[in-house]
């Protein structure tokens, strides 16, 4: 959880260097260390050191409630994680989220974005709007929408039921509470790459727009040949963040299913919490959390390649 | 509403009180002198009453800085329980399930109790109900001390009872003894509710579909784990039984098919449902609803002549401190003496209390509707022993989450109980980590 909390400062960062582009001298190493020192120190301090530690301990049967490593697992934990059908489910619902979170949260701010980018009067109003969300706690967020999706009282339900459609049961039904949680996070993440797209499209000269209006382009010409390309940089960025955030997922869904109904929302870090924390085998959650690490460099690195090729044959 | 309010309350104490546990480490001399860290895990209406008793025990011992602190219920208690004992910086007194303090006393993170110093604080075996005090015992030793029992019980809407004529002349309900009565109840209650006969909360909720089913299970005798949890026991015709009975009452209508916890407790509060199945704790919240309702024992519904109900206890103990200053456990044994003593006011919030000196006085006695279901505490049937069971454990959640996902309508009685013995194999064969 602490990645969680520490994510928006880190999205800010990459944000930052994107919008401004490198123009360093090199040279002066001792003073570029100097002012890098304490960034390093935390960093060795709290993502290298417990990432080896966690390592070391993914090897042993390591117990919560136990001083010391215990007795040495070789790959017996990888192998146990590797045979457990529930691993491999919770690491399946884990990409499931990220597939049904991903298209939206990059098209839909994209077109608001788009749309509070037209707005003439009272911008800040549709920025604000959007944004907003984002800045609310996940436990807020989930008390909201868990009282949205109570069945039989809810406020969704109640709406429709207004207007005669049965609404399907939100988070009870084992089909409907992965898209209902996926519902949940685009509401409250879309801010975010609104924020980044509205940055992007404010980038653009305004001269391209009137020379093409000039030669008669009309406004869905200038989506397409002007506006989606010159964006092209925003959304490898938006794409890469998002899917890494969507892979992060924990908090809505423990707070909302609790990883239910019957196990059909439980992510992989929630697998991970349940045994290393719950059942106290550190070193087994920690051979699994070695596992998820490889799939996101792996997805990251992929998607990384894809987008990028993309960008260079636009 | 009110419902909502006191959750969000509850979470911000947690959370306050996550603030206050970071900051006690720090404070120096936190030590020395008369102090006493306690910490617990009551939310809502208990959380109230234990803090009643705490200024209780603050003005009785001005001498003595007691430290309290609330922590979120279920799993994230005991993990941090756990580690700050493994730590070395545990509070003084903790309290525990009596179905968790046991894998907490294997993993050796609880203080015996020595009945010398029990009995220098009028801390003896006679003075508590039998069938918690038996219960927490590990190997014959003493590590924790029966605060209550808690059972899970039924609620009903007297006025709805009233007008469905399942009260009799003297007010009291007929006794749901069978399938068929139980059934039958819950369909009168309905034609005068005209929403729902009974609710049992199901969606997004697991330890409420374990206790009602643990419940009509042990009634049939059915055991789920056997040898300390190595072995899974499952007995398929009596589980099947009891899962087709709890289908039944969701497909034929009387109870719903999909309702969250404070939904379930919305539409009792708001006489939309004639019964309420949960654990006694909830009497606040309807006395604060003032809806017109009594509480007695959950129906012997498979049981026959021998009555049985899921229960826990709360109890307290002391977590394991190196070189421990018999001054410190001396403390810590007066302030489990004066909960006990306030045994009044924890059994107003609902709990059957442990404590005999009150439980056996009239003014318990006279104490309705919680004297109600007193008997139930005899009747208690615990989680099975286990290192991976207990109140809020993984054991809850598993079979929980497979119930409720038959009483949802979701999957067979049949294909659940697979699913049931399948994942808990597999922490049956885990070796124990504690």
């Amino acid at each position: 959880m602490t990645a969680e909390t520490a994510e928006p400062a880190v999205r800010t960062d990459r944000s930052a260097r994107e919008d401004v582009p490198p123009e360093r001298g090199r040279g002066s190493g001792l003073p570029a260390a100097g002012f890098l020192a304490p960034f390093l120190l935390l960093y060795l301090l709290f993502i290298i050191g417990p990432g080896l530690y966690g390592l070391i301990m993914s090897f042993f049967d390591t117990s919560a409630v136990k001083p010391g490593l215990s007795g040495f697992a070789g790959f017996g934990n990888y192998a146990e994680a590797l045979q457990s059908g529930d691993f491999w489910s919770s690491l399946w619902h884990t990409l499931w989220f990220t597939i049904l979170t991903t298209p939206p949260l990059i098209i839909v701010a994209f077109l608001l974005a788009l749309l509070a980018d037209r707005v003439k009067h009272g911008r800040w109003f549709f920025r604000l709007a959007f944004f907003a969300p984002y800045i609310l706690p996940s436990a807020v967020v989930a008390l909201i929408w868990i009282w949205l999706y109570t069945p039989g009282l809810g406020l969704i339900e109640t709406a429709l039921g207004k207007i005669g459609v049965t609404a399907p049961n939100w988070l009870g039904d084992p089909n409907w509470a992965m898209p209902s949680l996926a519902l949940t996070t685009l509401w409250w993440t879309l801010g975010f790459n609104f924020v980044l797209y509205l940055a992007g499209l404010q980038e653009i000269p305004r001269d391209l727009y009137e020379a093409s209006s000039m030669d008669g382009a009309s406004p869905w010409q200038q989506i397409r040949s002007i506006t989606i390309p010159m964006l092209g940089r925003t959304t490898t960025l938006v794409a890469v963040l998002q899917v890494i955030a969507s892979l992060k997922v924990f908090d809505q869904m423990y707070i909302m299913t609790s990883g239910g109904p019957n196990f059909a929302t439980r992510s992989i870090l929630q697998y991970v919490y349940d045994q290393g924390f719950t059942n106290f085998r550190i070193g087994y959650a920690s051979a699994v959390s070695m596992l998820f690490f490889l799939v996101v460099l792996a997805v990251s690195a992929v998607w990384f390649a894809l987008v990028r090729r993309q960008e260079k044959e636009v | 509403m009110t419902v909502t309010r006191r959750s969000l309350l509850g979470g911000a104490a947690a959370a306050a009180a996550l603030g206050l546990t970071g900051c006690a480490g720090l404070t120096p001399g936190r030590r020395s002198g008369g102090s006493l860290d306690y910490w617990n895990l009551f939310g809502g209406g208990d959380g109230v009453r234990m803090a009643q008793m705490l200024d209780t025990f603050r003005a009785a011992n001005p001498g003595i800085t007691l430290d309290a602190v609330t922590l979120a219920w279920g799993n994230p208690y005991y993990t941090k329980l756990s580690l700050a004992t493994l730590g070395d910086k545990p509070p003084d007194v903790a309290v525990a399930h009596l179905t968790r303090m046991t894998t907490m006393v294997e993993a050796g993170l609880v203080e015996e109790l020595h009945a010398d110093d029990l009995a220098r604080h009028g801390l003896t075996a006679d003075k508590f109900a039998s069938r918690p005090w038996q219960a927490g015992l590990v190997e014959g030793r003493t590590y924790a001390i029966p605060l209550d029992t808690h059972p899970f019980v039924m609620f009903y809407n007297t006025d709805v009872c009233e007008k469905a004529g399942l009260l009799d002349s003297s007010g009291a309900l007929s006794p749901l003894d069978t399938p068929e009565k139980f059934t039958d109840a819950l369909r009168k209650a309905k034609e005068v509710t005209k929403a729902y006969g009974g609710v049992v909360a199901i969606t997004n909720e697991t330890a409420t579909p374990w206790r009602i089913f643990q419940s009509l299970y042990s009634q049939l005798g059915g055991e789920m784990l056997a040898d300390q949890g190595r072995k899974v026991v499952i007995d398929d015709g009596r589980a099947n039984r009891v899962l087709s009975f709890l289908q039944g009452l969701t497909r034929s209508g009387v109870a719903p098919a999909s309702i969250d916890y404070q939904g379930s407790i919305a539409s009792f509060a708001n006489g939309q449902a004639g019964f309420f199945f949960q654990g006694e704790w909830e009497i606040s919240t309807f006395q604060t609803a003032k809806t017109p309702f009594s509480m007695t024992l959950f129906p012997n519904v498979f049981g026959g002549g021998k009555y049985a109900v899921q229960a826990d206890s709360h109890t307290l103990l002391i977590p394991r401190q190196p070189d421990r200053d018999p001054e410190r456990t001396d403390r810590a044994l007066l302030f489990i003496r004066s909960m006990l003593d306030q045994s009044k006011t924890w059994a107003e919030g609902g709990h059957v209390p442990a404590w005999l000196p009150f439980r056996d006085s009239a003014e318990y006695k006279a104490m309705t509707p919680q004297s109600n279901y007193a008997a139930a505490a005899d009747a208690a049937v615990y989680d099975p022993a286990g290192w991976y069971s207990g109140s809020g454990s993984n054991f809850e959640i598993i079979t929980g989450s497979i119930i409720a996902s038959v009483m949802a309508g979701q999957q067979s009685p049949a294909s659940a109980i697979a699913q049931m013995r399948d994942k808990l194999t597999n922490l049956a064969t885990t070796a124990p980590p504690v």
